[in-house]
């Protein structure tokens, strides 16, 4: 069928966007979530967080990307973080109390040889997504 | 577990990381790739022990295994600290063999990107597991908020390290240690030149108040 193949064709040629709500990543371990993200980045996926990632999870992430890099294959991510307007809470009584910020940042995740961060301030990241 | 109880537990944490008596301290030196880690290392490593830990360059991972030097001893002004320094790869989430085919050929190209990222595994696990305090190394000539900086620095907070952050290559033109203040107000941030020991006094005043 024609129209089908078309639509396989232009899938095939665009970027995918996964969206992960914060409901989605709530009842993960740290390592679950990891996977996750470093699968769909594997297939070429921008990964969009709802939620961020606790800095012990942040921390994991970059060490299990290390493991995973390999020449002419996978040669590592981008990660832009932004925390959520007024949530920040950075005071040492606010870090003693566990105030990690992890459920207010929204974390943008993909490929290092196809996202490259244009700008970014407190209420925007603007990315260039080229398709590999 | 309840609200007291966390609470204390986490005032020990950070009473724990300040004040621990065990003796050495093991301070992980940390930063992105060429903030000048290695010659800092070398510096304080030669001046207090007349040895050096590992080779300095201007390749990015030339350090690509984390290095300890141990029993160092700095005192200044009455105060003193052992330390071990232990000079950690530059921290990235990339590692691309092709940026050192301009200085090599590809199969070294490959290995010493395989090693890079073997190292800064290494170094990230050492962070969660290993070290004592920190110190943060910037290059002051080039723009800190960058998300890895963002990023490890909150990773070291979280873990209520007790960090300090140098502003590396003041004798570069385009240097600005204000830049880095600002980036990071809620830390001490000191001025140096390691490759011209540049403001060395204030490193090691610091060093032996801040991790003694």
């Amino acid at each position: 069928m024609p129209g089908a193949t078309k639509a396989n064709d232009d899938r095939r040629d665009g970027v995918q966007i996964d969206l992960i709500s914060g409901e989605r990543m709530d009842g993960m371990a740290s390592m679950e979530k990891i996977r996750m993200i470093l699968d769909g980045v594997h297939d070429g996926n921008i990964v969009i967080l709802e939620e961020g990632l606790s800095p012990d999870e942040e921390s994991k992430l970059i060490e299990v990307t290390m493991a995973e890099i390999s020449p002419d294959e996978f040669n590592g991510i981008e990660i832009e973080t932004y925390p959520k307007s007024g949530t920040r809470d950075s005071s040492l009584l606010g870090r003693l109390m566990g105030n990690d910020d992890t459920s207010n940042k929204l974390t943008v995740i993909g490929p290092a040889n196809q996202i490259e961060t244009l700008h970014k301030d407190e209420t925007l990241i603007s990315a260039l997504v080229s398709r590999s | 577990m309840g609200l007291f109880t966390g609470l204390k537990d986490s005032i020990s944490r950070v009473t724990d990381g300040l004040f621990s008596e065990q003796e050495p301290k093991r301070i992980g030196i940390y930063g992105p790739p060429n903030a000048g880690k290695t010659t800092l290392a070398n510096r304080i490593a030669r001046d207090w022990t007349g040895d050096a830990i590992g080779t300095e360059s201007h390749i990015p991972h030339e350090t690509r295994r984390a290095r300890r030097k141990e029993d160092v001893e700095i005192e200044r002004n009455g105060k003193s600290v052992t330390i071990d320094i232990v000079d950690t790869p530059g921290v990235t989430t990339k590692v691309d063999y092709e940026e050192f085919t301009d200085e090599m050929e590809k199969d070294d190209a490959i290995r010493r990107s395989r090693e890079a990222t073997e190292g800064v595994a290494e170094a990230m696990h050492w962070l969660r597991e290993d070290v004592d305090g920190v110190i943060y190394v910037l290059d002051s000539a080039e723009d800190p908020i960058t998300q890895v900086n963002t990023m490890l620095i909150g990773i070291i907070e979280s873990r209520d390290l007790p960090v300090l952050i140098f502003a590396n290559k003041i004798d570069l033109p385009e240097s600005s240690v204000k830049r880095i203040e600002e980036a990071f107000p809620q830390h001490k941030t000191v001025p140096l030149s390691a490759k011209e020991g540049e403001n060395m006094d204030e490193v090691y005043e610091n060093i032996a108040e801040y991790f003694g």
